[in-house]
């Protein structure tokens, strides 16, 4: 790193949805991830600092904070790249209730996927033969580019909707339903479409992309809802879902 | 929104955006050959196309911004869904009956 300076003074939230920012001085390393911050202040500085990971490569989604401002999967973000002026602000992922410190209480956003019948429903039983699904069918195409959620919870915590509307599945909810939705094996559509296409489903959203600008699997779940638009549109001018 | 408000919201744009265009081309039209208001009436009292024409514009941007109104009222007043649609209803009532009003006043 061409800086200079041997510390980052970093701010964290400290305290439950009522807190403050305290400070620390943290050293600055070659290659330091804004994890390894938080982590290198819970074991030398404040042992009481709650957060919450488990894998720390950008596998299972535990880790996201709020990063300067912006949600951010904080295992696979490094501090060379986010640190302005040697200054970090992390803080728990908004939109979500804080339980203490960095970690926040996942369970709306979970709730919010089997609300959007986020489960697979099986259409067979193991018994039966394995559907074959060609890679290159539009289907199955609309399912790839959907699928690598890892669950994290930085497109809940970026989506002005959920901000304004409590009732509103959110992005990773109904990106989920867009991947069954397109699962020929899956037999749980009818309930899955009226579900999204309730109050709150996929037509509260605004298209404001902020899903897809911080996903950090480079994910669209705004298109995935748009899908369900038009899927949930079609659907209802057929007689097939009530409103 | 549920679907069906969705349907009726965007059905309703659908609808207005050619009455819009023809709406400005109307008034370039009136304004730009000089027309008095005894003139436009005389084109438009008995007219079933303008009676027609201006009100499903009426009706459509009376649904179009009541539905709009309500979501506004929901997601960024502390109303709630339910006052936020009555609040909403009662705005596209005003807008219907005014608007309404305001192509019987040229069209009888």
């Amino acid at each position: 790193m061409s800086d200079a300076r041997s510390e980052l003074t970093v701010s964290l939230w400290r305290g439950a949805q009522q807190g403050r920012y305290e400070s620390y001085n943290v050293p600055l390393r070659e290659n330091q991830t804004v994890l390894d911050v938080v982590t290198f202040v819970q074991r030398h500085l404040d042992p009481t600092l709650s957060y919450r990971f488990a894998c720390r490569v950008g596998v299972c989604g535990s880790c996201a904070m709020t990063v300067n401002g912006r949600p951010r999967w904080t295992c696979r973000t490094h501090v060379s790249s986010v640190a302005k002026g040697g200054r970090l602000e992390i803080g728990p992922l908004e939109n979500l209730p804080v339980i203490k410190d960095l970690a926040t209480d996942m369970r709306p956003f979970f709730e919010k996927w089997q609300e959007a019948k986020g489960a697979f429903a099986p259409s067979k039983t193991r018994h039966d033969a394995i559907d074959a699904i060609r890679p290159d069918s539009p289907a199955r195409v609309a399912v790839d580019a959907a699928i690598e959620c890892i669950n994290c919870g930085i497109c809940y915590a970026a989506c002005d909707t959920v901000r304004w509307n409590a009732d509103y599945l959110g992005p990773a909810a109904l990106n989920r339903a867009w991947t069954l939705v397109n699962d020929a094996r899956d037999a749980g559509n009818a309930q899955r479409l009226a579900a999204v296409a309730a109050g709150g489903g996929c037509h509260a959203c605004h298209s404001h992309q902020s899903c897809q600008e911080h996903c950090p699997q480079a994910l669209n779940p705004t298109a995935s809802i748009a899908g369900l638009k038009r899927r949930t549109v079609a659907a209802y001018l057929k007689g097939e879902i009530k409103a | 929104m549920n679907v069906r408000l969705y349907v009726w919201q965007r059905a309703t744009a659908a609808l207005m955006l050619p009455l819009v265009l023809l709406h400005v081309a109307v008034i370039f039209y009136a304004t730009r050959q000089g027309m008095t208001a005894a003139d436009i009436l005389a084109r438009t009292r008995g007219s079933i196309v303008w009676a027609a024409l201006y009100g499903t514009f009426v009706i459509a941007a009376a649904i179009h911004a009541a539905i709009g109104v309500r979501n506004v009222l929901f997601e960024w007043s502390p109303l709630g869904e339910r006052r936020a649609t009555m609040f909403a209803m009662a705005f596209g009532a005003a807008l219907l009956l005014l608007g309404l009003r305001a192509v019987a006043a040229v069209v009888l």
